[in-house]
């Protein structure tokens, strides 16, 4: 009788199946994988939008700046006419406009109420000034404003932006670090899987090594299944982070940070990158525990 | 082809093997035996590097085996084609992989037909797809003999191949590797079976070896 005939499997898939398929490892890996790559979708969310915060915080206070003008009651309306010809003749000033009464009652409002009698205080007269590209010499300004109206006080939003800036940009640095934490912890769990598999298929590789296997093939062999098992879980994974960003509520009109953590635009893509790299790090990780343990069989 | 020179073996503090010279001459056809614990098995993993000697040389084609890379060996272990007595089976993969195995580690394709007629010439075509635990001791070093000669080695070591089998199925695995021996192949068989030897000698020129006091004694007058 003759042997069933088969198609011939590619070496790759031979050397897949010189390795026992099933084993402890087997899905402690794939779920790793899975679990670690979900939780690097919700890090690089949060690394990404934190970075957006940053720029829309930086970009809409770095183009608007007001001058607070006090003076007495007589003087008010000289210092703001002379401030207003100040900036109409200042290059990089796109637009300027003093608060009226009202507007500044409405500022106020929240704090003392609807019956705030403005006339009677000594309240700020506050100019809005919004830049033009590329911006305006700040320190020139405050000078020439000193000269003409000597309450005047230009504030940039410097002293707020900065903090604000720095915040979200230390967020993303934060998301980032997680992300690398991620990635080390995933790969030092592939490696403990890698090496319990490779202790508990000994018997096999010593064989394997007995009939003449190299360590590159024993390894390829071990390598090619832990890479896939990872692929195949971080697929899983990003797939399931991806689902639960989807499912953030939207930015809303307050624009509340919360709500407006999420991917935007091309930032979808970027959730995509995870399986491919995951797999990359099983790769290096099994082929390097691989390799040392080989090291110490004859 | 293997050469031992001056070879000590030494495990646990004691010698296993001491002052061992050997050249197997290419075709020759060699048993070892002595008793148990003697240290035939040892001296198999020194011809095939799985152990390496603690003094002496041991040549495998003419290289030192402690200058061999890893790789080195490998490769040198495909010239070796071994028979352990526990055969060394994969028990996931099916007797027809087990016996390509050799192919399969080097990333080349045996060829189905060679494959058909080393199965029917160790009497398993029937049992192709089987996995080595459904074999019968007798079927398994037979399967084990087949994998040692799939890729054509230039030596053949046999460890107790007839050592779980009756006194028929070791005449049909001693007939095998006559007729390997005939083919050119060089053979060493370690066996305690003196009855085997006996019977080959009657069909072949065989040296036959023996273990005493960690030596290697030449022991055809005795039988």
């Amino acid at each position: 009788m003759k042997p069933p005939a088969a198609k011939p499997a590619s070496p790759a898939t031979r050397a897949l199946q010189v390795v026992p398929p099933s084993g402890p490892t087997a899905w402690l890996t794939t779920f790793t994988a899975g679990a670690m790559t979900f939780l690097c979708v919700f890090a690089l969310a949060l690394s990404l939008a934190s970075g957006r915060l940053a720029d829309r915080w930086s970009e809409a206070l770095a183009r608007t700046a007001t001058i607070r003008l006090s003076a007495p009651a007589e003087q008010m309306q000289l210092q703001t006419d002379a401030i207003l010809a100040v900036l109409a003749k200042t290059p990089g000033i796109a637009s300027f406009r003093a608060l009226t009464d009202a507007e500044t009652r409405a500022l106020l409002e929240p704090w003392f109420g609807p019956d705030l009698p403005i006339e009677a205080l000594p309240i700020p007269r506050l100019i809005e000034v919004v830049e033009a590209r590329p911006g305006y010499d700040s320190e020139g300004l405050r000078q020439r404003l000193s000269g003409e109206a000597p309450g005047a006080v230009l504030d940039d939003h410097t002293r707020w932006r900065r903090p604000l800036v720095e915040a979200a940009t230390r967020l993303r640095l934060l998301g980032v670090l997680s992300i690398a934490l991620i990635g080390a912890a995933m790969a030092a769990m592939i490696t403990l899987a890698a090496r319990a598999a490779l202790a508990t298929n000994a018997e096999v590789i010593r064989v394997l090594r007995l009939v003449g296997a190299k360590d590159s093939y024993i390894a390829r062999a071990f390598v090619r299944r832990f890479t896939l098992r990872t692929l195949a879980g971080a697929s899983v994974g990003a797939a399931a982070g991806i689902a639960g960003v989807a499912a953030l509520p939207a930015t809303d009109a307050a624009g509340g940070f919360l709500t407006g953590l999420g991917f935007a635009g091309t930032g979808w893509l970027w959730p995509l990158i995870l399986p491919p790299l995951a797999a990359i790090v099983a790769f290096l990780a099994t082929r390097r525990a691989a390799f040392r343990q080989l090291r110490d069989l004859t | 082809m293997i050469a031992f020179e001056n070879v000590a073996y030494s495990y646990g503090g004691g010698d296993l093997l001491a002052d061992v010279s050997l050249r197997l001459a290419p075709g020759s056809f060699h048993f070892l035996t002595g008793p148990s614990g003697s240290g035939k098995s040892t001296f198999l993993k020194l011809a095939y590097a799985e152990l390496l000697p603690s003094s002496g040389q041991v040549m495998l084609f003419d290289r030192n085996v402690t200058s061999l890379s890893r790789d080195d060996v490998a490769r040198t272990r495909r010239r070796i084609g071994v028979v352990h007595q526990d055969c060394k089976f994969l028990d996931h993969l099916s007797l027809a992989a087990n016996m390509a195995l050799p192919f399969t580690v080097s990333d080349r394709e045996s060829a189905p037909q060679d494959m058909v007629d080393l199965l029917g010439w160790v009497g398993l075509s029937h049992l192709s797809g089987a996995l080595p635990p459904q074999l019968s001791g007798g079927e398994r070093q037979r399967a084990a003999l087949a994998r040692a000669v799939i890729v054509d080695p230039d030596v053949i070591l046999a460890d107790e191949p007839t050592g779980n089998v009756d006194w028929e199925m070791s005449l049909r695995i001693l007939t095998l590797l006559v007729e390997l021996n005939r083919m050119g192949k060089t053979i060493l068989v370690a066996t305690h079976d003196l009855n085997l030897i006996r019977q080959a000698k009657a069909q072949i020129q065989a040296r036959v070896l023996r273990i005493a006091k960690h030596r290697i004694q030449l022991a055809g007058a005795d039988l």
